[in-house]
């Protein structure tokens, strides 16, 4: 056992009377071992992160708080440790990244500083040497300006910056143990392949062991060596990398494998249609970015900078981007929640740019929209039936009959026609995210635009509502509009793909094509930054 | 922040604050209107109080025969050559009266602020920190009774204390005059006039900031970067000293600012309670004269100060928060 | 998890503010059964201690202070409330319309409400109930006029989350006209931050309407509890219970306000106190 850095055993954490179980870890041994990178993933509620958090004792006491077990870490059991040695152990022997490294850093405090203050405590170094091995770290984790970036605060760097800042804090005292939190989760997809090939590296370089916590299976099986699943609080399994995700054994690991979007395209490329249910020809919206009242010069931001582009009748169409890439935007101007500048919106042949709410209405039976987060699309003041029937309503469908139909169609998203009389609290994410289906269906529309439906979704859930999409657009025939930013979940449900960045159309093409023969550069490298590439082109 | 931005931000400000004031000339403008009787006599004070000759200088000098936006022009000229017009119950031009007042319920208003903030500030984080005991509950209780304590009455009620059964204190007024104190002494008697008017004022304050304190010290303390902090290794004096305090103390400081007027109002409540002789007192003696114009005099003044106190905020907290930008 | 109502009944603090204020409430309501007498008219000699013949004993000029006592809770609830109300009504419509139309009309409305913000409301109340000479309506105008500014600036904040939120988008694209999704799907979710700071700001009316009175710019016919301390202050070296007990009756009445207000907060927003 010489070579276990930490070892967790039958660890059991409580969760406050009030929550619908009663463990958040029920039971859990774990073991991280000498210059190791082990994964644990799991879903949400799966326990993980608390987990993590219980180790460094920083769970949110008293409410939640560990009721058994053992951490034994370099001789002594965390658990039991006097407060003096458990501040001695943080940061100094165990460090610890967080998934919003925004929130994590102190919004008032310079960037050196806060760097400076964990060597400050741990050690009796001068302010002058400090300062060299600060600098000496943003040198270790790539941070470019090392001097301006000593003198900025956390809102002036970038995303991926800040968590390169976060993980030179960790690094400082070279720690025995890494532990991180989602450290990908909040950053764009080629910033995460940066920051994980950063971290792969440093943990070569340095030798420490990492305790890596994900949703996703494609970072496991980035940067894993180990991995260990979690739900309910429980371990399912562990193994290593290869034999977790070639042949898991249990059946909860498999179904999880299984969900993930594979990187081979699904639909074959089929005959193009000669018409297309949406036309967009040079679209431009702009937006002013406004100074004060008294000037500050007011900047033109393009967000859609000219773009053009068709979805034929009967096909899916994926607008892939990262954030800010301008799809939303796009979509927002397509359904008139946005006024683009210039171009053309031809729907059905007719031009609907630049009409105003009103003048849309007799358009919206042909378009309408599924949003991204279950949580906020659907009102909570009112009951499931109203929020599908109002847009029949609005259209003159009595309340009866409208009510009716809206039984139908959760019969048709896969839920329980009872669920008209509830409101949206009582539905779990994935459940809303089928009423939402729902609402738009019930519109009759030709087109559905939907905007990155399942990003906020667990990987099982979210295999599952792909489906119920896909299904859909078969059975009553249409088109869709797919915008998303992984294009993992572009290859599982669309025909075409055309990839947006800074407001414009870098490349567009088949599916296939576009997987198997990337042309522009950043396409190539949106392919090669998706998680786990490797395993999934083997698999 | 460099100074040459600081410098920068503080004008924008500045040029922010002339529709305020404006407005507020405006605003007395039309108030004038709704008072009963001609302008004349309103701006003359009471009625039958100036002579024929007067109201005819009035007349002229407001352009009372002309158009009403005509004399919103003159009345706007009058008041930006410092001319708030003339208080007979005073005898004394307003602009001087309201300069001569102004130094106590600067005095007042300084101390109560230092008072309010410095242990309300104090109260509420020690209140966080013994979150959840008795101490804690005995301090959320006090508050919470101060903060629904109506002023005039607790300005009263240690009249009765302290001033009527103890003695500690003088019952009112600012120094005591048939004394002739000089120097160091006279220093300590306005101290000693001073006590009760400033505790009184405070008091509200002092609940209202220690509420808000406690509160938001809470709610940081709950957040991701106290987090990382403790993963850090710092103890909890280090993490409450150098992260939560700097990060609790900026809604206190947007808070103060938006009281400054509310304590304004406040002291001329207190100030007519103790005799204290600020503008406060002034507008308490000029309500009973129905000397309307000086009212309005007061009104404009104090809103000039408000607005005066809410940029020396608004500076201080853009030092105190990088993420505020200039111009930007 | 609990309900609403078993939250905000459980809550001993809200028990006790409940408690105080529905006494008031019965004794505002029932005043004239309660003292049928004229609150101003001269029933005995001044100055009579509590619990003789009088309960409240006599003021000054030999007026019930018993009678005064219940006749001002009806004048203090009355304004207060009514002056809340048209505040409510004001602002919510001045932030509904300046958060969901946004663009120009909510920086003119916005700017407005940031000037009555700014300007010393307290100063400016005395100012105009002065000049519009003292009365329940004046004093009600006034206590509207200088309330207003919060809730507009709270609806205006909670228009502009809800409408960034995904389901008015969706109610857009569904085609709800513009008022629709104002009444149907924004102002609903606004509503428990508009209730607890309106409960908050009738605790801050009353205090007004008793500074105002108390200073002598209450109304001349209605007996007041800031009028009754206002006329009682003279003789406090010798009679000192006429300033404290109508003094004690306002900090009771606005502490239980605050105190089920509060209660309100903790109710709708469980998170907060729960965690």
């Amino acid at each position: 056992m010489s070579d276990m850095v930490l070892s967790i055993q039958n660890l059991k954490v409580d969760l406050p009377v009030w929550s619908d179980r009663a463990h958040a870890v029920d039971d859990v041994s774990i073991s991280v071992r000498e210059k190791e990178i082990l994964c644990i993933v799991g879903e949400s509620g799966s326990g993980k992160s608390i987990m993590a958090k219980s180790i460094l004792r920083l769970l949110p006491e008293p409410h939640v708080r560990v009721s058994g077990g053992s951490i034994m870490f370099e001789g002594n059991d965390l658990l039991d440790v006097a407060d003096e040695h458990m501040r001695f152990v943080r940061g100094g022997r165990i460090s610890m990244i967080f998934q919003e490294p925004m929130a994590a850093l102190n919004p008032l405090m310079r960037i050196g500083r806060q760097i400076d203050e964990i060597i400050e405590v741990h050690t009796s170094l001068t302010a002058s040497k400090r300062r060299e091995k600060v600098i000496a770290l943003f040198d270790d984790v790539r941070l470019p300006e090392p001097e301006r970036i000593l003198t900025s605060y956390p809102h002036e760097l970038s995303g991926g910056q800040r968590q390169r800042v976060m993980i030179a804090m960790a690094l400082a005292l070279e720690p025995a143990l890494i532990i991180a939190d989602e450290p990908t989760t909040a950053l764009d997809v080629t910033t995460q392949a940066q920051i994980l090939h950063l971290m792969k590296d440093i943990q070569r370089r340095h030798g420490t062991s990492i305790l890596f916590i994900t949703h996703d299976f494609g970072v496991v099986a980035e940067i894993a060596d180990r991995v260990a699943v979690m739900r309910y609080g429980k371990l399912v399994e562990t193994g290593t990398v290869n034999e977790v995700l070639s042949s898991p054994t249990q059946d909860y690991t498999k179904a999880l494998v299984a969900a993930v979007p594979s990187m081979t395209p699904r639909h074959r490329p089929s005959e193009r249609p000669e018409n297309s249910i949406l036309v967009i020809n040079n679209l431009v919206k702009t937006y002013a970015a406004r100074g004060g009242v008294f000037g500050g010069k007011s900047k033109a931001v393009h967000a859609v900078a000219g773009v053009s582009l068709k979805v034929p009748n009967g096909h899916s169409l994926a607008l892939v981007g990262e954030s800010g890439s301008g799809k939303s935007t796009l979509a927002r101007c397509i359904v008139g929640l946005e006024q683009s500048n210039s171009g053309e919106i031809l729907l059905d042949d007719i031009n609907i740019a630049g009409l105003s709410r009103t003048e849309l209405r007799p358009y919206r039976n042909t378009v309408q929209m599924v949003f991204q987060d279950p949580f906020s699309s659907l009102n909570p003041r009112q009951k499931v039936g109203d929020i599908i029937s109002l847009g029949p309503m609005l259209k003159g469908t009595k309340k009866d009959k409208a009510w009716e139909d809206a039984r139908d169609l959760l019969c048709l998203v896969g839920l329980d026609p009872k669920a008209v009389e509830r409101y949206p609290h009582e539905f779990s994410g994935g459940q809303r995210q089928r009423i939402g289906i729902a609402r738009a269906i019930a519109m009759k529309p030709k087109l559905i635009i939907a905007d990155e439906p399942v990003s906020a979704l667990d990987v099982s859930v979210q295999k599952q509502v792909l489906e119920l999409l896909d299904d859909l657009r078969k059975s009553l025939s249409l088109s869709m509009l797919f915008i998303t930013h992984d294009l993992r979940v572009a290859a599982h449900v669309c025909e075409e793909i055309v990839v947006m960045r800074n407001g414009v159309l870098v490349e567009q093409g088949a599916t296939a094509n576009i997987f198997s023969n990337p042309q522009h550069e950043y396409t190539k490298a949106l392919l090669a930054a998706v998680p786990g590439e490797g395993w999934q082109q083997r698999s | 922040m460099q100074s040459g931005r600081l410098l920068k931000y503080i004008a924008i400000r500045l040029l922010q604050a002339v529709p305020v004031i404006f407005g507020v000339i405006v605003l007395c403008f039309l108030m004038l209107q709704l008072a009963p009787g001609d302008l004349a006599t309103v701006l003359a004070g009471e009625s039958g109080g100036a002579s024929e000759a007067y109201i005819a200088e009035l007349q002229a000098r407001y352009g009372l025969d002309k158009p009403v936006l005509v004399q919103l022009g003159y009345y706007i000229k009058n008041i930006m050559m410092f001319d708030l017009g003339f208080s007979f119950r005073h005898s004394a031009n307003i602009s001087e009266l309201l300069a001569e007042r102004m130094l106590a319920t600067l005095l007042l208003m300084g101390s109560t602020l230092v008072l309010s903030l410095g242990l309300g500030v104090l109260a509420g984080l020690l209140a966080s920190l013994w979150v959840g005991t008795w101490k804690d509950h005995v301090i959320s209780i006090v508050a919470i009774i101060a903060y629904a304590t109506p002023l005039f009455w607790v300005g009263l009620m240690l009249i009765l204390a302290f001033s009527i059964k103890l003695d500690w204190f003088p019952t009112s007024g600012m120094e005591d005059v048939v004394q002739f104190y000089e120097g160091w002494d006279r220093v300590v008697d306005i101290a000693r006039h001073l006590v009760l008017p400033a505790i009184t004022l405070s008091l509200f304050y002092l609940a209202l900031y220690a509420r808000l304190m406690r509160a938001t010290m809470l709610e940081q303390r709950g957040l991701d970067y106290v987090t990382t902090a403790r993963a850090k290794g710092l103890n909890e004096r280090q993490i409450t000293v150098r992260h939560v305090l700097r990060n609790a103390l900026l809604p206190v400081v947007t808070m103060a600012g938006v009281q400054i007027g509310g304590l304004l109002g406040g002291s001329v409540v207190v100030e007519s309670v103790f005799a204290w002789p600020g503008i406060g007192q002034l507008a308490f003696e000029a309500l009973f004269s129905r000397d309307y114009n000086l009212l309005l005099g007061i009104f404009l003044i104090s809103a000039i100060l408000v607005v005066v106190i809410n940029l020396i905020v608004d500076v201080i907290y853009v030092l105190l928060d990088p993420r505020i930008r200039v111009g930007s | 998890m609990k309900t609403f109502w078993q939250r905000f009944l459980t809550n001993p603090r809200v028990v006790c503010g409940l408690i105080w204020l529905g006494l008031v409430t019965i004794l505002a309501i029932f005043a004239p059964l309660l003292a049928p007498s004229d609150p101003f008219a001269i029933v005995a000699e001044p100055f009579k201690t509590p619990f003789s013949e009088y309960v409240f004993g006599t003021d000054s000029l030999g007026r019930d202070m018993w009678a005064g006592l219940v006749h001002g809770a009806r004048t203090s609830l009355l304004i207060a409330l009514i002056a809340t109300v048209s505040a409510v009504a004001f602002g919510t419509m001045v932030g509904g319309i300046a958060g969901y139309y946004g663009g120009f009309i909510d920086d003119i409305l916005m700017r407005m409400t940031e000037f009555f913000q700014t300007i010393p409301s307290f100063i400016f109340a005395i100012v105009l109930v002065a000049i519009l000479t003292p009365s329940a309506t004046s004093i009600i105008i006034a206590i509207a006029i200088v309330s207003w500014p919060p809730i507009a600036r709270i609806v205006r904040g909670e228009v502009l989350s809800v409408k960034g939120r995904e389901f008015v988008q969706a109610a857009i694209i569904a085609g709800q006209s513009d008022s629709g999704i104002l009444l149907k799907q924004v102002l609903p979710n606004t509503l428990s931050p508009l209730i607890v700071t309106g409960s908050l700001l009738v605790a801050t009316a009353i205090l007004v309407e008793s500074a105002l009175s108390f200073l002598g710019l209450g109304a001349p016919n209605l007996m007041s509890w800031g009028f009754m301390v206002g006329s009682g202050r003279s003789f406090l070296r010798d009679a000192w219970w006429l300033v404290a007990i109508p003094g004690v009756a306002i900090l009771l009445t606005v502490l239980s306000i605050n105190l089920v207000g509060e209660g309100l907060n903790d109710a709708l927003n469980p998170r907060l106190r729960d965690l």
